[in-house]
């Protein structure tokens, strides 16, 4: 049984001590007192968490509370901000990322992302696709080939795309875009998939579309998605985590976050009674 | 009273764009005329096709050939030399270079701009000359390379600035789709960001090409004064805006088939670089299309 399930979560600093993050070996991420600062001003103030390989985990919370800030620390996304500073160990299968050896580029082929704002490249559905295993040197044509195919099937566009696929990204709808950025990203195969709000820019259709499509997509990769939509969490995730200014308030079971939150803040946050 | 001084303002406005548009059509007219009294005694064949420009000899030969081939040529190494150092500057700049640095260095670049064509060909002439004459001992004392080196270096800004501004408006989205899916900074910025910016680029080529193609002072002083239709850099030539501007400053007769000369070939320098700007216009369409 996973420690954060346990007991219902009185405060953070309670789960601090109780989660031992190195030994976990079923935890695909485990962060172990991560602090952010943007300069002087401190973003994320001390999280301890671990997410569990196949599941969804719902990051929740008001805006500006941190939770890109924290998402982008799975990816090391953040390293280009010039102001960020971080504290603390984020392990992915064991191995801490903010070691100086790491290869950055080799983390980000195991940790795909997919943004808020559609962004395919601007060429052809088959080149975004196909553009992270080029640029890893692949050059064998049935490969990538089949690696195309298999990507926009899993991410439910290969139909409405099939025959164009000397297209333009850029031609598609907002939703089919999406899907194609999620296309690209599973192309080259990771084991974790960060979306940061990957519904917003969306109509209710596509929305649907990527909720269905984030629900068969866990059987083989650990989700991560930050959400503004309550109702989403709750049906697509399997843990959610509520954030607030900085801190990691609440992190339990979707169906208990939801029902029978154990903080007060969580609860105000989740029926809208926030702030 | 508010609305009569906004009439007032309109109308203003709207004289000044007529009077350029007159102006614009006037020469044209002016250039057109004159060239075809120009045809009417001169073949067009024989301009086209014709390997010698003598107008001022007695032997007259009318072939516009050499007069171009003197400009191609000294814009060509003008733009082989600033393509090259442009494009690796912009992308410098845009991809690499802290904001601070880019903020101070793209102004500066400018400057080069904005040096008179006269200190230029100077500088061809009486620097850059007799430096490449140590390495090329046979290089004349006018010839197409320096001018063009120098040229390059006077165009470099239109590329890096112009290319620099393409780069930079590609939304960081791209960039960051492109380093999340595992690229690193030189595959982001050839792989991703250079070809989105293809069309803002191939625009500041052409803008640059077109610049090259009509600069004067630059070749009129370092270039020489002898039509001749060759690809050999080191040898003197005459483009077509030195011809025109050695004719105008000459003592050749208005109204004379010489003097028609000047435009005849300015015609054809025009119908180039009016085909260069209707280019890139078009890509520029293109590209707004893309990004809207
Ligand atoms: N690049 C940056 N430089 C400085 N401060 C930043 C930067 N990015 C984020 N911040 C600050 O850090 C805090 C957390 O930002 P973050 O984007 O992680 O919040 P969020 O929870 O994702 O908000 P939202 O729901 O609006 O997306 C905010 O106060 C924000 O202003
Ligand atoms: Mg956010």
């Amino acid at each position: 049984m996973e420690i954060i399930m346990e007991k219902p979560i009185k405060e953070p600093k309670i789960l601090d001590s109780v989660i031992d993050t190195s030994l976990k070996k079923t935890h695909k991420i485990a962060v172990n007192g991560a602090k952010v600062w943007y300069g002087d001003f401190e973003a994320i103030k001390g999280i301890d968490m671990t997410i569990k390989a196949n599941t969804v985990t719902a990051f929740i919370g008001p805006s500006g509370c941190g939770k890109s800030t924290f998402l982008r620390l799975f990816n090391r996304m953040n390293d280009y901000v010039d102001s960020f500073r971080m504290e603390g160990k984020i392990k992915i299968d064991g191995n801490n990322i903010y070691k100086k050896k790491v290869n950055v580029e080799e983390l980000r082929k195991e940790v795909g992302m997919v943004f808020q704002k559609p962004n395919p490249f601007p060429k052809s559905i088959f080149e975004n696709v196909a553009y992270g295993l080029k640029i890893q040197g692949i050059k064998d044509k049935k490969f990538i080939n089949d690696r195309v195919e298999k990507a926009l099937r899993q991410a439910d566009l290969w139909d409405e795309v099939k025959n164009d696929l000397k297209k333009s990204g850029l031609a598609l709808s907002g939703g089919q875009q999406q899907r194609l950025c999620i296309a690209r990203t599973l192309a080259v195969e990771p084991s974790i998939i960060l979306m940061d709000e990957p519904t917003s820019a969306l109509d209710p259709i596509s929305t649907a579309k990527i909720e269905q499509l984030i629900f068969e997509l866990k059987k083989k990769y650990t989700i991560v998605i930050v959400t503004h939509n309550m109702q989403q969490a709750s049906r697509i995730s399997d843990y959610t985590a509520f954030f607030y200014m900085g801190e990691l308030i609440e992190y339990d079971k979707t169906k208990i976050i939801f029902t029978n939150p154990s903080i007060k803040q969580t609860e105000n946050y989740i029926t809208g009674r926030f702030g | 009273m508010r609305k009569i001084k906004e009439l007032i303002i309109e109308k203003s406005l709207l004289s000044s764009a007529l009077v350029t548009i007159a102006v614009t059509l006037g020469i044209i007219l002016v250039l057109a005329i004159e060239a075809f009294r120009f045809f009417s005694e001169v073949s067009i064949f024989d301009f086209f096709t014709d390997t010698q420009w003598t107008p001022l000899f007695t032997e007259k030969h009318f072939g516009i050939l050499p007069l171009l081939s003197g400009t191609l040529l000294t814009s060509f190494i003008a733009i082989a030399f600033a393509l090259p150092i442009g494009l690796s500057i912009s992308i410098y700049l845009s991809e690499y270079a802290p904001k601070a640095f880019r903020k101070s260095v793209k102004p500066l670049l400018e400057l080069l701009a904005a040096v008179p064509t006269v200190v230029y060909g100077f500088f061809a002439l009486v620097v850059v000359t007799p430096f490449l004459q140590e390495i090329i001992p046979n290089l004349s004392g006018f010839n197409s390379l320096s001018a063009g080196i120098v040229m390059g270096i006077m165009i470099i800004p239109y590329i890096s600035s112009l290319s620099e501004d393409a780069l930079h408006a590609v939304p960081d989205s791209l960039r960051e789709a492109s380093f999340g899916m595992g690229s690193t900074k030189f595959q982001t910025a050839f792989k991703v960001i250079v070809p989105a910016a293809s069309s803002g680029i191939i625009v500041s080529i052409i803008l640059a090409i077109s610049r090259a193609i009509g600069e004067t002072m630059i070749v009129a002083i370092a270039a020489g004064q002898q039509p001749r239709l060759t690809l050999d850099p080191t040898v003197p030539i005459e483009t077509i805006t030195a011809y025109i501007v050695q004719v105008s400053l000459g003592d050749v007769q208005h109204g004379s088939l010489e003097y028609r000369t000047i435009f005849a070939a300015g015609i054809t320098l025009f119908v180039f670089t009016f085909l260069l700007n209707t280019l890139s216009y078009r890509i520029r369409k293109k590209f707004q299309e893309k990004y809207e």
